[in-house]
This record gives C-alpha cells, sequence and structure tokens, in this order.
C-alpha cells in the first residue's frame, strides 16, 4: 500500500499528522506530505484509511 | 421589512436569527434537505442556504465568483467615523475578507505562526490557565460553564499571542460580542465596537513600531510584501480578524461540548473512564455543534446545481449544516464519541480553512482534558441555558453542579 497527499488540495486542516504522524508530517505553513516514499506497513494500513477519511479535502488517496 | 416576523416557509423565507432555529437548527435541516437543499431568504438583505455537504464543499471553492469581502451573514453596515488611514475598516480584515491574490500573500505569511508544532508550545500556559479558572469555583459545587470557564479561556490565548494586556480580557469579550454577537444586526452597537478595537490596535502598532516585542503584532510590523512593509491598515485589520475570530468561535464550542457531556451523563462516564476517546470526541463535538457559520458575496449573477443566485445576495456557508447530512455521515444526528470517520467542515473548506484549528482543538483539548480531570461528575444546574447564534452558534449561559471540592 502506497500513500499519497495532493498539495494542490491540501489546506492544512491536519487531520492527517494528528492521526497517523507516522505518515505524514506537515511543512511550515501546515501543508501536508508523507514520510518516505509513503509506502504503508502492514501494521499502519489501518490507519492511512483512517487519514483518507478525515480528510475535509479530499487530498490523500492510497493506491492499494 | 420585519427581520423578525415568523417565518412562512423555511425554504423560501428562512430566519438564521429565529430562535428555535438557534436553540435547535437541526430539524429545519433535515427538511431542507429533502425538499429544498438551497433554500433562499429576503430577509437581512436576501441570501441563500445550502444544506447538503457537497453542495457547501464546492460553493466554498466558488473562488472568487462567491467573493470573501464581506464575509459575515450580515451585510456590513454603512460605517460611521471613517478614518483615512484605514479604509474600509470594519469589512477589511485580512484574509478572511480578501479574495485572491491578496488572500493568498497575506495568509502565508500568518500560516507559520500557526502550524501545528508552533501551537504546541501554548500547551503549559493553556493547561496552567485551566487548573486557574476551575480553582476559582471548584469549591462552590457551582459555575458558569459558558460564563466561568469556556469564555475566559481564548480571550487570553489570543492576548499572549498578540502580545496584549491580558489583565482587559472582559474588555476584549465585549468589544467581540459588539460586533459579532450583540452588534451584528445593531448598527449602531457594531460601529461603536468596531472603532474601539481600530483605536486599540492603531495605538498597539504604533508602540510595537517602537517598542519591538516577541510577539504576532511585532511579527507583522517586521514583515514585508514585495519588499515593502504591510500598511498599518493591513496590520490592524489582520488584528482585527484575530480578536475577533479566535474568541467567541472557540468559546462556544468549548461551551457546547460542556453542554452536552453535562447533559448526557452516558458520554460523560464513558469519556470520563476512557481517555483515549479524547480525540475522536472533541471532533464530534466540533462536528455535531460546529458554531461558525460564513457569508460569501455573489458578484455577479450565478447558477449553482439549477439555482440562480442573484448578485449582490449572500450564499452562507452553513458548515454546520454540512456537518448533519446522511449523505456523508452516518446517523448524522447522533453524537457518537468514537466515531472514527469524520470528514467534518466545522473549520471550513478550501483556502479560508480556519487558520487558528490548531489553536482551536489544543484549547478544547486541554480544557476539556483539565474539567475531567478535576470534575468528573457533574451536570446541568437549574437555570435555563441561553444560546447565541446566526454567525456563532453556542451557550452564553451554562450553569452546573457538581460535588463541591477543595481548591488545589
Ligand atoms: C472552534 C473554534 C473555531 C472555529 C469553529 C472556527 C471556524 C472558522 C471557519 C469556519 C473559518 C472559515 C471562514 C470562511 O470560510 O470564510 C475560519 C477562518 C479563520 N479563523 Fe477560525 N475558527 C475557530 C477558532 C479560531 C481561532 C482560535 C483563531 C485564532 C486566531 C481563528 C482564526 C481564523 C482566521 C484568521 C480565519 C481566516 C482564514 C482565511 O481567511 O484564510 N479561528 N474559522
Ligand atoms: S488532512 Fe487533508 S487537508 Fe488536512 S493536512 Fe492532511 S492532507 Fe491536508
Amino acid at each position: 500500500m502506497k500513500v499519497q497527499v495532493n498539495r494542490e488540495q491540501c489546506q492544512g486542516h491536519n487531520r492527517c499528522y494528528a492521526i497517523a504522524p507516522e505518515l505524514f508530517d506537515i511543512d511550515d505553513y501546515g501543508t501536508a506530505f508523507v514520510i518516505g516514499d509513503g509506502t504503508v506497513p502492514p501494521e499502519l494500513q489501518d490507519k492511512a484509511r483512517l487519514a483518507v477519511d478525515n480528510c475535509p479535502e479530499f487530498a490523500i488517496e492510497i493506491d492499494e | 421589512m420585519d427581520e423578525h416576523a415568523p417565518v412562512e416557509d423555511w425554504a423560501t423565507d428562512y430566519d438564521i436569527f429565529d430562535p428555535e432555529y438557534i436553540e435547535d437548527p437541526t430539524p429545519v435541516w433535515r427538511d431542507l434537505r429533502q425538499r429544498c437543499p438551497i433554500a433562499s431568504t429576503d430577509r437581512w438583505q436576501g441570501s441563500y442556504l445550502p444544506t447538503r455537504y457537497h453542495d457547501i464543499q464546492a460553493l466554498a471553492k466558488m473562488v472568487p465568483e462567491l467573493s470573501s469581502r464581506d464575509p459575515l451573514v450580515i451585510a456590513a453596515p454603512p460605517w460611521t467615523d471613517q478614518d483615512p488611514e484605514f479604509p474600509n475598516y470594519g469589512t477589511n480584515a485580512p484574509p478572511i475578507s480578501s479574495d485572491p491574490p491578496e488572500h493568498t500573500w497575506i495568509r502565508r505569511l500568518l500560516l507559520p505562526h500557526f502550524s501545528p508544532k508552533v501551537i504546541e508550545d501554548y500547551r503549559p500556559y493553556t493547561e496552567d490557565l485551566c487548573h486557574r479558572l476551575i480553582d476559582r469555583f471548584i469549591d462552590t459545587g457551582r459555575a458558569d460553564g459558558a460564563v466561568d470557564y469556556a469564555q475566559q479561556i481564548p480571550p487570553r490565548l489570543i492576548a499572549h499571542l498578540l502580545g496584549i494586556d491580558e489583565s482587559r480580557v472582559d474588555e476584549f469579550v465585549e468589544w467581540v460580542r459588539g460586533v459579532l454577537e450583540i452588534g451584528l444586526s445593531q448598527p449602531e452597537i457594531r460601529n461603536k465596537y468596531r472603532v474601539i478595537i481600530r483605536d486599540f490596535f492603531k495605538e498597539q502598532v504604533a508602540d510595537r513600531r517602537e517598542n519591538p516585542a516577541d510577539d504576532l503584532i511585532t511579527a507583522l510590523v517586521q514583515a514585508e510584501h514585495d519588499g515593502e512593509p504591510l500598511s498599518n491598515a493591513t496590520v490592524v485589520g489582520i488584528c482585527n480578524l484575530m480578536l475577533v475570530a479566535g474568541i467567541d468561535t472557540t468559546w462556544s464550542s468549548i461551551g457546547s461540548a460542556l453542554w452536552h457531556f453535562a447533559s448526557h451523563p452516558e458520554d460523560r462516564r464513558r469519556l470520563a473512564a476512557d481517555p483515549d476517546l479524547f480525540p475522536t470526541a472533541i471532533e464530534e463535538m466540533l462536528r455535531a455543534y460546529a458554531p461558525v457559520t460564513m457569508g460569501r458575496e455573489v458578484l455577479n449573477e450565478v447558477t449553482y446545481n439549477g439555482v440562480t443566485m442573484e448578485q449582490g445576495a449572500k450564499v452562507l456557508m452553513n458548515f454546520p449544516g454540512a456537518n448533519r447530512d446522511p449523505e456523508v455521515f452516518d446517523r448524522p444526528d447522533e453524537v457518537i464519541i468514537d466515531r472514527a470517520r469524520n470528514r467534518h467542515i466545522a473549520f471550513g473548506s478550501g483556502i479560508h480553512r480556519c487558520l487558528g484549528s490548531n489553536l482551536a482543538r489544543l484549547e478544547m483539548e486541554v480544557s476539556l482534558k483539565t474539567w475531567f480531570d478535576r470534575i468528573p461528575e457533574f451536570e446541568l444546574d437549574e437555570g435555563p441555558v441561553a444560546w447565541a447564534g446566526g454567525q456563532v452558534r453556542g451557550p452564553r449561559i451554562l450553569p452546573i453542579r457538581f460535588d463541591a471540592q477543595r481548591p488545589r
């Protein structure tokens, strides 16, 4: 599984970072980015899906 | 027209200041979503009220056709007492009153001051503040959750951030209610407090130019755009916004959450027993009791989803109504404190996403955790709860009782 943030769509609600700081980080302007290349280890896949489902801007995508 | 006449039909004549709507708007939204998902009214100079999540998301992204240049739910009155140095002051409160391109650079200037990592530094101060407030009433067994607690927290955080005198918070609260709540539909009152706020910040800005300090006002007077310092009008407009946007809103959210737990003992017991639920519980409070409705102005007649919206009318950004849409939320009118999937838009959506959302969340977290830690058992006391609404919805009087304890 891989996770990706569309930085054009992200408005910095910071929900992904609150839910899964292992996968997402936030720059100085509040915009999210994935840590590393976005590969999600099995034990974090539920969290990755929760991040997707809590993003108010529909800015996170998952490739299974 | 008589703005307060009884509503004939909510689809064509709604009134967001109707006392029953303020107390519980959810039946109106349920009805409208079914039969007229974008309602309209001629009251308060005319506006449209969308009630579906996806419509509100889409409308919030219609920039600049739906402009933010006058972003409250009621159009600004004619401003009296104009100061030529502050053109259009009162309406001009960037970035909330700006469209791109101005919005983009002013917001970018402010964002680094509100990132989650910077805001985290306010935690110890906020914790200490909440304990001090509770110490004032814990030995009496009674408190007004709105006046004695919720209302006391946000103005101190804003004062701390801007670097203005914390001992004057009662005045700040009065001023903000003067423009946003009590004065919203009363032009003389709105004008009076708007001038007080302007003159206050005018002095503060002049002072920071002479005596730089470690605060946001100083950061703003030292900031540059295109190699030029910001004008006094821009800095004062931003400071005005910080005060107005940061106080009523967060106070309302903390108050609504306390109201919920005081009146829903099962949820209160569950949260007290399992503090791991705080993160989802706080998001659920924000979803179910989202306090803020904003306005956009239709610049030129525009049609969205078959509804033609007239030039000059307002479109209300009904973020609270979006959060109750059954298309997006299971059992939307139930409060479920462990709701894990919660894409609510209490902080708006699109380019104006609340700049203070990280601060507001910190304040909610610390204020509720501290309250639950000190006063895990509490309930509504006798006496009515009073709600304000329209622009910002939340309890203004909230009698609570509990077993008296010794202060720390
Ligand atoms: C629970 C508390 C709060 C809620 C529900 C809330 C809600 C909102 C909403 C819905 C917007 C979007 C406005 C629009 O679309 O026109 C907004 C914008 C804004 N809020 Fe908040 N707010 C809260 C607390 C705060 C705090 C504590 C601050 C601190 C300074 C703040 C500062 C701002 C600013 C500066 C904007 C304008 C952002 C822009 O236009 O780019 N808010 N807020
Ligand atoms: S939750 Fe969505 S909008 Fe918010 S920071 Fe993450 S990606 Fe951006």
